[in-house]
């Protein structure tokens, strides 16, 4: 059965490029334009993974990535932090928060999808 | 009438009332409780109100008027400079001043001619004040009983003579009741403070009375007065006595200083500065409040008994009895007695420490009779003396009483007296403020003032009780015409109290200050100026007075030097007191060092003098001589170290000032550091973003060669948008940090601004046509001229027109261009009916990257510069750039232009 990638950032130019990327590489993908979004449809569409970019309207990728960890019924859901503020202290604060992997905009796609099917156990 | 017996029994009575609680506050003193506090010091300060104020004011103002006052506004104006009073305290704890004579005494050299000069002075000038009370309490007694004033009979018959006796009997007991003679007189200070409370009520009483009781209140009384041509030329004031006034008011100043029984209440019987601070105040309202009713009991005797040969100084009784009051009368003849009682006990307490001291001590001194090496205990002795000289004073009183009688030089003697303490003044202050006064100066001025106050002032006065010739009054002495006693080098013009305090203190100062220049001080006269003058420079009297002592003593001994005149046990306990300072446990290991021969001269000063312990403790040691340059040498060593420490201090806080600068600046720095470290985080957020879309794009379309064609299309499509988004926030984060740094180029001129805003909408109508949003405009044919870079303008303007175009809704948009002209600008108006900003956000919008709009659905497609780079533009102009909006109402954005010059608003004056 194929994987759950939920995509969440506020650029549509970046959703649409990572809704082809992951499209292509066989998962079944959702998309969320801000953070209460992003939580609804991770209650409702149930993914496997999160792409969860950081600075986003109504609630940041930080304030979605702590109340998802807050919740055990995602204890399995992988999240990968994407941001384009690429400072030391913003990808500690986000693998404090619980985030599984971090990735600096801009990302190699070839690198993203690897990282990606690693953390979903796909070699 | 009131029976005799009766007056009697209330007098003895209210004495025995002001002896308990003299007693009381005795008791409270040596139980360590004092009853002394800032209230109490400021009431006791009022003895200066004798029952020359409680009866004679009134006297003075029915012939003088107002003048009367001047007494009272002098010390009100003294106690302003507290500072003065406040150093005269210092100095005196510190170097256990006893009277007025030691003060002055201690200062130059601790000279005993001085002190003893000092001693006569007060005591002529003040013996006929003291009989003054005497007379005033003598006269009440005769009003009170009903008798005739009669200084006839013989003296065994005299009540005053039995009224003089009580006093002394009193003062011995509230002066000398303690057997060591250094203790204060905490019981009499508060003895003194209860009698001023009584005699200001009495008097407000009788004031009260006489005021709403007999007449109809002030207004009434004023009236009746001023339908009288003799009464009402009180209320003028005189021009052409101002002189007087002038002399009346110096007087008064200086006595509240230096009268003896002032000095004593001000100074020695001070327990703790800080209630100068309330006294300042206090006792001046003290002074106003018990002169309220002296005016209207003045007008009020004067119309009652209607010049009736009755004597002024006597209305404050006679108003009452004549009105049938006599409760109020006893009450009023308290206060009188309460009055007089307490002036008497301390002016003769303060001078019998001085006539101690100052003139018996050192006779005693140097008959054999005190040897040194004889006597044991000599403190009871002390005391004895005291009580003989408190006994004499009060006779000498009474002798002057009986032999002046009504004679013009008891009346006039309150002036006369203020006139001879006043001689102090150029030796007080220039002792404590002039540090080249010496000896030599004050003995020459001193005597010199005292001979012009004795030949212009006491003399005349005699003359004029008819005890000697007047000759030397009217022709002159010798028959010398210059030499006239109240017309002195033929100065006329004057009344005799401004005459003599002119040539009495200007003879003074002169002397003082030409004898002081002219002469070289002793070396100890040199260490005791630098401790007076500079006592609140030296905190701890440290090193260099121990230094300015040098010889050899043996500590047995000063120690019984101090406990023969102070007593064995009060010696004892003043040792073990220095000896805890010293840090050590038992006073008998202390050493006969510099520091404990200082310690026991002070201790001594307090029981007999500075002079007489300077003289006994040079008995037992053996002192080296220190030269008048080494003493020099020494303090002028320790004003230098001093100085050099106050230099220090100046510099550490200089260092601190420019440390705290320091800090301020870097804090600055580094919150600029902190902004532009957000800064580039903010700039590289927004470089990235469309740089991953590029690159996740680009590097799907190589990867993948097989990508559909339509999808190819929108992918390259989208990385040309996002290219072109790069390229622009480069170019204007560039623009923005040009502007920024001020290295932008301008090329201004004359504008048509209706044409940049025309122009500017062409080149935007493409975007509003494909949108279908309405473009309306409210413009004048051709706009006024302003002074501008047209390229920047036509920026400003394209950017909110775009901004406007970005919001609106399409097909139901509408975006309006107004111009208005007016107060010396032109105001450009760009209004939508777009989404409208929240209050916060109307500011929000012009920093940099913050832009308005949330959703994913209307992002906003823009870099975050264009309204902070408009801003900075229209700025330079001189402009402004705002936004008014609220929710749902559209935004109007306004930007003003100012016009450039007077003859352009002529011209474009009827756009």
């Amino acid at each position: 059965m194929a994987h759950k990638i939920l995509i969440a950032d506020d650029e549509p130019n970046i959703v649409i490029s990572l809704e082809f990327l992951m499209k292509k590489e066989g998962f079944v993908v959702a998309v969320a334009g801000d953070g209460e979004e992003a939580l609804a449809k991770v209650a409702g569409f149930q993914p496997d993974l999160l792409l969860l970019d950081v600075m986003m309207p109504k609630k940041s990728g930080f304030e979605v990535c702590e109340a998802l960890r807050a919740d055990n019924a995602n204890a399995a859901l992988k999240i990968v932090m994407l941001t384009a503020k690429g400072r030391d202290t913003e990808v500690a604060k986000g693998l404090a928060l619980g985030a599984d992997a971090y990735v600096t905009k801009p990302f190699s796609t070839k690198d993203l999808v690897a990282k990606v099917k690693s953390m979903l156990g796909i070699v | 009438m009131i029976s005799g017996w009766f007056v009697m029994l209330l007098a003895i009575g209210y004495l025995g009332l002001l002896f308990a609680v003299a007693r009381f506050g005795d008791a409270r003193a040596d139980a360590g409780k004092s009853i002394i506090t800032a209230n109490v010091y400021a009431l006791s300060l009022a003895v200066y109100c004798t029952s020359w104020t409680f009866y004679g004011s009134v006297g003075r103002a029915t012939s003088g008027g107002l003048s009367f006052l001047t007494i009272y506004i002098g010390p009100t104006l003294m106690l302003l400079f507290g500072t003065v009073i406040a150093k005269m305290i210092r100095i005196s704890k510190a170097q256990r001043i006893t009277s007025i004579a030691d003060f002055i005494a201690s200062r130059y050299g601790k000279s005993q001619l001085l002190a003893g000069l000092v001693t006569v002075i007060a005591v002529i000038g003040v013996v006929p004040y003291i009989a003054l009370q005497l007379k005033a309490v003598s006269a009440s007694f005769d009003i009170v009983f009903g008798n005739p004033v009669d200084a006839s009979e013989p003296w065994w018959a005299d009540s005053t003579l039995a009224i003089a006796a009580v006093m002394a009997v009193f003062t011995i007991l509230f002066g000398t009741r303690h057997l060591d003679a250094t203790e204060r007189h905490e019981g009499m200070v508060a003895a003194v403070a209860f009698e001023s409370v009584v005699k200001l009520i009495a008097f407000l009483a009788v004031g009260l009375f006489v005021t709403y009781g007999v007449f109809g209140g002030l207004s009434d009384l004023f009236r009746k007065a001023a339908a009288s041509p003799e009464l009402a030329r009180l209320f003028t004031v005189d021009a052409s006595r101002s002189g007087s006034w002038l002399a009346l008011i110096v007087l008064s100043a200086l006595a509240i200083l230096f009268l003896p029984r002032q000095f004593q209440i001000t100074v020695v019987e001070n327990v703790d500065e800080s209630h100068l601070r309330r006294a300042v105040w206090l006792f001046p309202l003290y002074l106003l409040v018990i002169n309220i009713f002296v005016f209207p009991l003045a007008l009020g005797g004067l119309l009652h008994f209607n010049g009736g040969g009755m004597d002024a100084d006597t209305f404050v009784l006679t108003l009452p009895m004549a009105e049938g009051a006599a409760g109020l009368a006893l009450f009023a003849f308290i206060g009188g007695l309460s009055a007089a009682t307490g002036m008497v006990i301390v002016e003769t307490i303060a001078l019998s420490t001085m006539v101690c001291n100052d003139l018996v001590m050192p006779w005693l001194l140097r008959s054999r009779w005190v040897n040194p090496s004889a006597r044991k205990d000599l403190s009871g002795l002390l005391l004895s003396i005291r009580r003989g000289a408190i006994t004499v004073i009060l006779l000498l009183g009474y002798a002057y009483f009986r032999a002046a009688g009504e004679a013009y030089a008891l009346v006039g003697i309150g002036l006369i007296s203020f006139s001879a303490v006043a001689q102090f003044a150029p030796a007080m202050f220039g002792g404590m403020y002039w540090k080249q006064g010496n000896h030599a100066g004050a003995v020459a001025g001193l005597l010199g003032g005292f001979g012009v106050w004795l030949f212009t002032l006491l003399l005349p006065s005699f003359a004029k009780s008819g005890w000697i010739g007047k000759g030397f009054v009217e022709d002159g002495l010798f028959g010398v015409d210059t030499l006239k006693a109240q017309a002195l080098f033929g100065l006329t013009g004057m009344d005799e109290i401004s005459h003599c305090l002119f040539w009495s203190l200007l003879v003074n100062a002169g002397l003082y200050v030409a004898v002081s220049l002219l002469t070289k001080p002793g070396a100890v006269e040199v260490t005791q100026a630098e401790r007076f003058v500079d006592v609140f420079r030296r905190p701890g009297d440290g090193g260099a007075s121990a230094r300015l002592w040098r010889g050899s003593a043996s500590a047995t001994d000063l120690v019984a030097l101090l406990e023969r005149f102070l007593g064995p046990a009060r010696a004892q306990q003043q040792l073990a007191a220095y000896a805890r300072t010293r840090r050590l446990d038992d006073w008998k290991r202390l050493p006969a060092d510099a520091d404990f021969v200082q310690f026991a001269e002070t201790e001594l000063s307090g029981a007999i003098g500075s002079a007489s312990a300077r003289v006994m403790v040079g008995s037992v040691v053996q002192e080296e001589e220190l030269g008048l340059e080494e003493v020099l040498d020494i303090l002028d060593e320790a004003s230098q170290v001093r100085a050099y420490s106050r230099e220090l201090e100046a510099k550490s806080k200089e260092l601190e000032a420019a440390t705290a600068e320091l800090r301020a600046a870097n804090d600055r720095l580094l919150e600029l550091d902190r902004m532009k470290d957000d800064f580039v985080s903010t700039v590289t957020h927004e470089l990235r973003t469309p740089l991953t879309s590029i690159r996740a794009l680009s590097e799907m379309l190589y990867d993948d060669p097989r990508i559909d064609l339509n999808e190819r299309k929108r992918f390259i499509g989208i990385i040309v948008t996002e290219a072109e988004r790069l390229t622009r926030l480069i170019n204007q984060i560039l623009d923005m940090a040009k502007l920024e740094s001020g290295r932008a180029e301008w090329t201004n001129g004359a504008v048509d601004i209706v044409a940049v805003v025309r122009e500017s909408m062409d080149s935007v109508g493409q975007l509003f046509r494909e949108k279908g949003v309405e473009l309306a405009t409210c413009l004048p044919e051709s706009g006024p001229i302003v002074l501008a870079d047209r390229d920047r303008l036509t920026q400003v303007m394209i950017n909110l027109l775009s901004n406007a175009v970005k919001f609106v809704p399409a097909k139901a948009g509408r975006v309006t261009v107004a111009m208005v002209t007016a107060a010396g600008e032109v105001r450009v108006e760009v209004a939508d009916n777009g989404p409208g900003l929240a209050a916060d956000e109307c500011e929000v919008i012009f920093e940099k990257f913050r832009q308005g709009g949330n959703t994913m659905t209307d992002k906003p497609q823009g870099t975050g510069l264009g309204l902070p780079i408009s801003r900075q533009i229209v700025e330079y102009f001189g402009g402004r750039l705002w936004v008014e909006s609220e929710p749902g109402q559209g935004a109007r954005f306004l930007f003003t232009v100012p016009l450039p010059a007077e003859q352009d608003n002529n011209q474009d004056g009827d756009n």
